[in-house]
This record gives structure tokens, C-alpha cells and sequence, in this order.
């Protein structure tokens, strides 16, 4: 840590209390940061997290409580607000302009002017100023939507700084980015620190904490349960805080896959041109086995998971699902040959937000439901109920809007959709992502369970440790290929990184 | 392992859970309570409103005479909202249903008067016809929108356009008197029930619309494709992807909002014995209107049959009763954009209050 000022913390809030209609998200919760440190702010899904710091960014009032900058109160009546006061916000999903270029995404709202008229140059310099202090090239011209994820988020942290920001807030940053782009932010968020810049940390991912964090605070249902150096906290005890007890377990244990297992799923020489290109992949999974699919965000794991499951189409190679060949041309052929595709983005691919559970869970099986010409809503609630009660879905009614439900409940609605149909193929792409620790360990369960019923199983996963963890075999991906087989035994994470990065074969 | 990674366990702790299903059971119960509130609301304003309309109008209001005319008024806006109700929960707008309704009324009218049928063959070739008509129309704005992605806002304002001026070519710019409009009449001017004593019967264009309207409530409510089309409009890319033909879905919604703009050209033709190229001016707007009232989310996703009735009703009785008290038709105007607005309005707050901001 920095020798920070200790009379006035950069910034302190105390008692906070939000209240939404029947749910009591922010407690009292107190909280403090000082110029110049990270702080990690943790706590399971639903603590209150995301609640506080709309409060601090001025998206959302706080009903009571106190809020000192520099020791002075504020009232944080507006996002403006919060960034006169120096305060920078970077959600998980980023804030930029998706045809704007990286420069005017940078100065958006702060643009220089000459007179009437915006002044281009002086918005480059500026850029260009910001962007060199930090030691980062970014393609300056390029349109937001064609930035990669950690682009996006270095043109987030930009923006922050033109505007002068002293403590930047940032939601689950490493989430999507791959261990180098982790590393690399991690070395840009120190490189700010000793420029006395504070950092709001919000992370799930624990392990990463040591390495970047110099302090901790942890909710639990919407009150602060302590705050420590992060030295003095072990990842045991974090736990414990943050669930209130303590956890065990990790993985569950794979059964081994049967010598005689049959091939489920055979992929051979497919190609695909959507995203980034696959070119030429080729692999089988047996019955109860799951193949980890490894490599870095934008190597191409997502397009080959969506290639076989007819998200995308297919321009070349052959498919075949329990030794029967299928021509992909939609999802709906791939369903019917028994594939079950659980995308990474469950919001935007694997849900209708706005639909209930009993909708969402019915979706891709509808047909079943329906005699005559309607659809039959008891036989619907039935099922939805049973799957309720096995998923152990938190809903009060399979009528309630997924809308309303946790992330990881909505995670396990996803999955009921593809369990009531025939599925034999699962592609898991991404299944634990921002969901807490309990609904993970529920998800791995259930993978194994289906296992036992003989499923194939093929898991995206941009957690390392989740994918050694979770596979019988691991394939490496890079550039659309796949560059690497290991059998669990060997799949250690440097070999697996070797790889994945280019610098093994 | 070397690294345990994130740790995993079996269940969150109770007082998580316990935390979670009070947030839950509040969320359901809130639900339901709007639900109420909303029903009770709109049943006492309807019933405050037809109370003071009808002192307002002399108590001429509820004349059965009356009644029976604010119904038929409506029924070919109600009629073209249905079809409305459709595509707009896509997140699509249809504009070319005001000129779909001159077309096919233009093209019918033609049919008619070259056929030779007698009476019930000319009338139903003569609606089966309008009816290919408006639905070919339909399927035409679709095809760009669901093959390139084009807006369809574009691909309607470009049929609107197209339609409304084949029609005046087809019609050399005159309305198209049918030359026998006896297999329409019934249609135009008749009446069911008329036989009973004291009770002026229902005109038959109020019980095609409440045919439509059922119809179709039915086919959004309990049928696996009125699912698809509210699934399809809450998320087309999860519809995609749970294996629905989201292209044929989304084409099916332009069709019906055709098919229903012939069924409302039928009427006009019927009630006036003559297709007219300019009849179904300004439809769309009229129509879109209704659905928004009915509540009906332009974002997609959401929207009732019924809804969009009553917010044809709504209007209806709204333009009714102005008429009644002698609200002269400017004034009308700024009231419907008023009531429109206030509408919206309504929805965004209940909204709101539902999401509990």
C-alpha cells in the first residue's frame, strides 16, 4: 500500500440502508476506502454488493445513512455527481457507445470543444495522453463493438481517468478476461495505485484476491461483516464470512468413464465461419465422460460448442450423435438429435427474461405440452414443479418472472429447459459465470448425475482450475483450433497455459 | 489439484436461503396485488367513467342504441389492433395495414363485380381473395425483415406506400361502387338477435369482431405458437436457440396482421358498397393506438388480445361520447393524443412500481 493519508479516508460511508419493496438490500452497511489501495469488496450473490455501489455511484438513493468524501459529507444525488466527486464506475457489462471509436467512447460527455464545435484533435491528445501514461495500445479509431473484452475494459478504466477519477469501481473485471489479459490488468491497476488512484474490487473469484487486493470487506445479507487486510484473511476464513459457515469440497469426484462406453457425440473436421473462425476440429466424448474445452476468451471454444449445436451453421464436417450422422443446419436439428446447447450468456441467449419459470423451462420442449391445438398448463406446471424441487430451484411458484430469480437459480432454469427433453450431448459453455459458490457446487452435481445416466458431456470454461477440476479429458483451443489433448492426469495448468498462450506446441 | 480453485459446497446457508425465498414469495405477492389493484382499477374507472359520460350525454350514452353503435364503430380498428397486438410483440410495427385496407377493399370490389356466383360464392370468393391479397402483403414486409434484418418499420412505410398507390391504380383514383352489394349486405347493415322485443339485436360486423378477437386471444394464450411469438419477442436469440423457427414465427405475425387489415377491408366494403382506394387512411396510427393502450410493450415481449380490445373500446367510447357533447373534432384530437400519452404513462409507472424503484 501506498503511504496513504490517514486523518480523512478518500471516502467513507456508514449506516447505508436501502430498502425495496419485502427485501431489506442494504442493512447499515459501513464501508471505507483510503487514496490509493485496492479494496476487495465480496460477498455471495444477493449481499448487497451491486445495491452499494449503485448507492455510490448515484444510481439508485440510499433511504438513510452517510456518505464522506475527503471527510466532508455528500449528497450523491446523480451519476454526474459521482464523477465530479471523482468517483468511476465500471459495471461487468461495460457503458460504451458500440459504434464509437475507442477515442470518442473515451471523452464521451466530456468532449473538448472549439466554440460550437467539437475539437477532434484535442479528444485524440487527450486520448492518446491517458492511454500512453498508462503504457497501453489500443486501436484508437475502432469501433466499440469490435474491441475485444479487455480492449473494452481498458477504453472503461480510460474514460474513468480523463474524468479524473480517484477511486474507480470495478464489478467482477476479470470475469471474462483470460489469465494474461488478468495479468496485464492487474499490472495497470498497481501501475494506478502508486498514482494513488483507489479501486472498489468486486470479485468472485477468490483466488485472485492475494494477488491484487490490499484490503477486504465482506457483506452478508446487506451488512458489512468485517473489514481486514487481505494478508490477514485466508481464503478459508473469507469463506466462511461470506457464507456465514464454512465450505468444503471444491469438485465433486467424476466416476471414471466404462473402458466400454460408447462414442455420444463424434465431431469430425468441422468448420465454421462465425465469430472467430473454427477450422478443422475433430473430437469424440464418450457416454459419462466430460471434455473440457481450455484456451483463452477468443480462441474460438464458444464458436465450436455453437457449430455443433447449430447455433451457428456449420461450413463443413460431420456430426454424429450416438453413432447416428446429423446434418446441422438450425438449433432445431441439433435438439432433435439430442444436443443441449447452455450458453455462456444466460440473459441474452438462454433465457426470455420477462417469462416465467414454467415458460422458460418449456420452451424448446413445447410440443410435448400440447394437445389438440393447446397447450396444456397443468402438464407444464407438473413438470416444471419436479424440476423445481430436483434443481432445487429458489422460486416461490414455477410462475414467478426468471426476471426476479438469483443468477444462479436462473442458471438451474436453464438447465431444467434442456433436462426435460431427450438430451445425450450436453455443451456447457461457461456454467458456473457469476453465479455464487453454493448454486456452482449444485451445477457440478448435477453434471455428474448426468454422467450416471450415461450423457456426454463438453464444458467451455475460462476458469482454469474449473476445468482441470471437471474433465475427464481436456482439449486446448487456440485460433479456432485445437492445438492440445491431456488426459486428466497430466492437464496441469502450466501445460494447459503453454499452450493456450502459443508457447508450447 | 494443485489449486482448489472456488470453492463449492451443497446448499447456500439457511439464512441465505431464507433470505431469498422471503424476497421471493414478496416478488409473487407483489404481483399478484398489482395484478388486483390494476383490475380493480380499471373496472372502477370504467365504471366512473361510463357513469359520468352518461350524465354528460344526457343519458343518451347508454341508450342500447347507442351501445351497439360505439361497438360497431370500433370493429375495424379493433380488427387491424389484433392483428397489431401480433406483431408488435415481436418488437415490429406493421404501417401498411391503413393501405392494405384500401387495397384489398379495391381488389374485392373488382372480384365482386366480375363474378358471377350468386350470392354466398360471390361473397366468399370475394373475401377469400382479399384475404390472399392482405396476407401475400403481410408475407411481402416480412421476407426483408426476416431474411436481411431489415427494420420493419422501413418495409412496412415502403408497403404502406406501395399498396396505397396499386390501389389507386387499380381503382383510377374512384372509389368502386359494387355493382350488386345484396351478398354483402347482410354483412354491412345486418343484425343477430334482432327478434327479440325491446332489443335492437347485434350488428354482425360486432360478432365478426368478437370472433376475431377470441380467436386470437386464444391463439396468444393457449396455443405453443402464441408462445413462440411471446418468447420470440422477449428474446429472439434464446427463441433461436431453444429450437423454434423463429423465422416462420416472426413471418406468421405479418401474415395475420394482413389477413386481419382484408377481414377490416371487408366491413368497410360491406357497410358502404364500395371498395375505395382511400379507405383505411391513417388505420395504422389508429390501430397502434389501441394496442399501446391495451398495454401492449412496443419493446416486445408482452401483450394481450383483450387488452388491445379494451383499448379499442376505449378510444371508441372516448370519440363516441365527444361526439355526444359536441366536442368539436380538433378538441378531440388533442384529448385521444392526450389519453394515448396518459396511457403509457400509466403502464411505465406500474412498471416501475412493480420493479419496485
Amino acid at each position: 500500500m501506498t503511504a496513504a493519508a490517514q486523518s480523512a479516508p478518500l471516502l467513507r460511508m456508514s449506516g447505508i440502508v436501502k430498502t425495496f419493496p419485502g427485501v431489506r438490500a442494504l442493512d447499515g452497511v459501513s464501508f471505507e476506502v483510503i487514496e490509493g489501495e485496492v479494496h476487495a469488496l465480496v460477498g455471495e450473490n444477493g449481499a448487497g454488493k451491486s445495491t452499494l455501489m449503485k448507492v455510490l455511484s448515484g444510481a439508485q438513493p440510499a433511504d438513510s445513512g452517510e456518505i464522506d468524501v475527503d471527510g466532508k459529507p455528500v449528497a450523491i444525488d446523480g451519476p454526474k455527481t459521482a464523477e465530479r466527486l471523482g468517483i468511476g464506475m465500471i459495471y461487468q457489462e461495460f457503458n460504451l457507445v458500440p459504434d464509437l471509436g475507442v477515442i470518442e467512447n473515451i471523452v464521451l460527455g466530456v468532449e473538448p470543444r472549439k466554440g460550437l464545435f467539437l475539437d477532434k484533435a484535442a479528444a485524440a491528445a487527450e486520448a492518446a495522453k491517458v492511454l500512453g501514461e498508462l503504457g497501453i495500445a489500443l486501436p484508437l479509431d475502432r469501433a466499440a463493438r469490435r474491441l475485444s473484452v479487455a480492449e473494452q475494459q481498458l477504453t472503461e478504466i480510460a474514460k474513468c481517468l480523463v474524468r479524473k477519477a480517484r477511486l474507480i469501481v470495478m464489478d467482477e473485471p476479470t470475469a471474462a478476461l483470460t489469465d494474461r489479459e488478468t495479468d496485464a490488468l492487474f499490472a495497470l491497476i498497481r501501475k494506478l495505485r502508486a498514482q494513488n488512484v483507489a479501486f472498489v474490487y468486486i470479485s468472485h473469484r477468490l483466488e485472485e484476491l492475494p494477488h491484487i487486493a490490499d484490503r477486504v470487506t465482506v457483506l452478508r445479507d446487506g451488512k458489512t461483516v468485517g473489514t481486514r487486510p487481505i494478508a490477514e484473511m485466508p481464503q478459508d476464513d473469507l469463506i466462511r464470512l461470506m457464507v456465514g459457515r464454512s465450505l468444503e469440497a471444491h469438485f465433486p469426484e467424476l466416476p471414471p468413464v466404462a473402458a466400454d462406453a460408447p462414442v455420444m457425440l463424434d465431431v469430425r473436421g468441422v468448420s465454421s465461419a462465425s465469430g472467430v473462425p473454427v477450422n478443422d476440429v475433430a473430437f469424440q466424448v464418450r457416454a459419462g465422460e466430460i471434455v473440457g474445452l481450455a484456451g483463452l476468451v477468443g480462441a474460438g471454444r464458444t464458436e465450436i460448442v455453437r457449430a455443433i449445436a447449430g447455433a451457428d451453421i456449420p461450413t463443413k464436417g460431420e456430426i454424429e450423435v450416438g453413432g447416428a450422422r446429423i446434418v446441422v443446419r438450425s438449433p432445431r436439428t441439433a435438439i432433435r438429435a439430442g444436443i443441449a446447447l447452455i450458453t455462456e450468456d444466460r440473459k441474452a441467449q438462454g433465457l426470455v427474461l420477462g417469462m416465467s419459470v414454467r415458460e422458460n423451462t418449456t420452451l424448446a420442449h413445447l410440443g410435448q405440452f400440447v394437445r389438440g391445438i393447446f397447450v396444456q398448463k397443468p402438464l407444464e406446471s407438473a413438470i416444471t414443479n419436479k424440476e423445481i424441487a430436483e434443481l432445487r430451484i429458489r422460486t416461490p411458484s414455477p410462475e414467478q418472472t426468471v426476471r426476479n430469480l438469483s443468477g444462479g437459480n436462473q442458471q438451474k432454469v436453464v438447465l431444467a429447459k434442456w433436462l426435460i427433453g431427450h438430451a445425450r450431448v450436453f455443451l456447457f459453455d461457461e456454467p458456473t459465470r457469476g453465479i455464487d459458490v453454493g448454486a456452482k457446487a449444485e451445477i457440478y452435481t448435477l453434471m455428474v448425475e448426468l454422467l450416471r445416466q450415461g450423457a456426454a458431456i463438453v464444458m467451455v470454461s475460462s476458469e482454469l482450475p474449473e476445468v482441470l477440476g471437471m474433465s475427464h479429458r481436456v482439449l486446448v483451443v487456440r485460433g479456432g483450433e485445437i492445438r492440445a489433448e491431456f488426459a486428466r492426469a497430466d492437464a496441469t495448468p502450466d501445460k494447459v497455459i503453454a499452450v493456450a498462450t502459443g508457447v508450447a506446441a | 489439484m494443485a489449486d482448489p480453485g472456488l470453492p463449492g459446497g451443497n446448499a447456500p446457508s439457511a439464512a441465505v436461503k431464507a433470505v431469498m425465498d422471503k424476497r421471493a414469495d414478496e416478488a409473487v405477492a407483489q404481483k399478484r396485488r398489482a395484478a388486483l389493484i390494476r383490475m380493480l382499477g380499471f373496472a372502477a374507472g370504467f365504471i366512473v367513467l361510463v357513469v359520468l359520460v352518461n350524465i354528460l350525454a344526457h343519458g343518451n350514452f347508454l341508450e342500447p342504441r347507442n351501445l351497439t353503435n360505439v361497438l360497431r364503430q370500433i370493429t375495424v380498428n379493433a380488427i387491424l389492433a389484433v392483428g397489431q397486438t401480433f406483431v408488435i410483440i415481436t418488437a415490429g410495427i406493421d404501417l401498411s395495414v391503413g393501405s392494405i385496407v384500401g387495397l384489398c377493399g379495391v381488389v374485392m370490389a373488382l372480384v365482386a363485380n366480375t363474378l358471377h356466383l350468386g350470392g354466398p360464392g360471390t361473397f366468399v370468393v370475394t373475401l377469400l381473395v382479399g384475404l390472399a391479397v392482405g396476407c401475400a402483403a403481410g408475407y411481402v414486409n416480412a421476407v426483408p425483415v426476416v431474411r436481411l434484418g431489415l427494420p420493419p418499420f422501413i418495409t412496412t412505410l415502403a408497403m404502406m406506400q406501395m399498396a396505397r398507390g396499386l390501389a389507386f391504380i387499380l381503382a383510377h383514383g374512384q372509389p368502386i361502387p359494387l355493382a350488386d352489394s345484396s351478398p354483402f349486405d347482410w354483412l354491412g347493415t345486418g343484425y343477430v338477435l334482432s327478434g327479440i322485443p325491446g332489443f335492437p339485436g347485434i350488428p354482425w360486423v360486432v360478432v365478426v369482431m368478437a370472433v376475431v378477437a377470441i380467436v386470437f386471444a386464444i391463439v396468444l394464450g393457449r396455443t405453443a405458437y402464441g408462445r413462440y411469438v411471446l418468447a420470440l419477442g422477449g428474446n429472439e436469440e434464446a427463441a433461436r436457440l431453444a429450437g423454434i423457427d423463429t423465422h416462420t414465427v416472426k413471418t406468421l405475425v405479418y401474415v395475420i396482421s394482413g389477413g386481419c387489415a382484408a377481414l377490416g377491408s371487408m366491413l368497410l366494403m360491406a357497410r358502404f358498397g364500395s371498395g375505395a382506394p382511400q379507405n383505411g387512411t391513417g388505420a395504422e396510427l389508429q390501430c397502434i393506438a389501441a394496442v399501446v393502450v391495451g398495454g401492449t410493450s412496443l419493446m416486445g415481449g408482452r401483450g394481450t388480445i383483450v387488452g388491445t380490445f379494451f383499448g379499442a373500446l376505449l378510444i371508441g367510447v372516448l370519440n363516441n361520447v365527444m361526439n355526444l357533447i359536441n366536442i368539436e373534432s380538433y378538441t378531440q384530437q388533442i384529448v385521444l393524443g392526450a389519453v394515448i400519452l396518459l396511457a403509457v404513462i400509466a403502464d411505465e409507472l406500474r412498471k416501475r412500481y412493480l420493479a419496485g424503484r
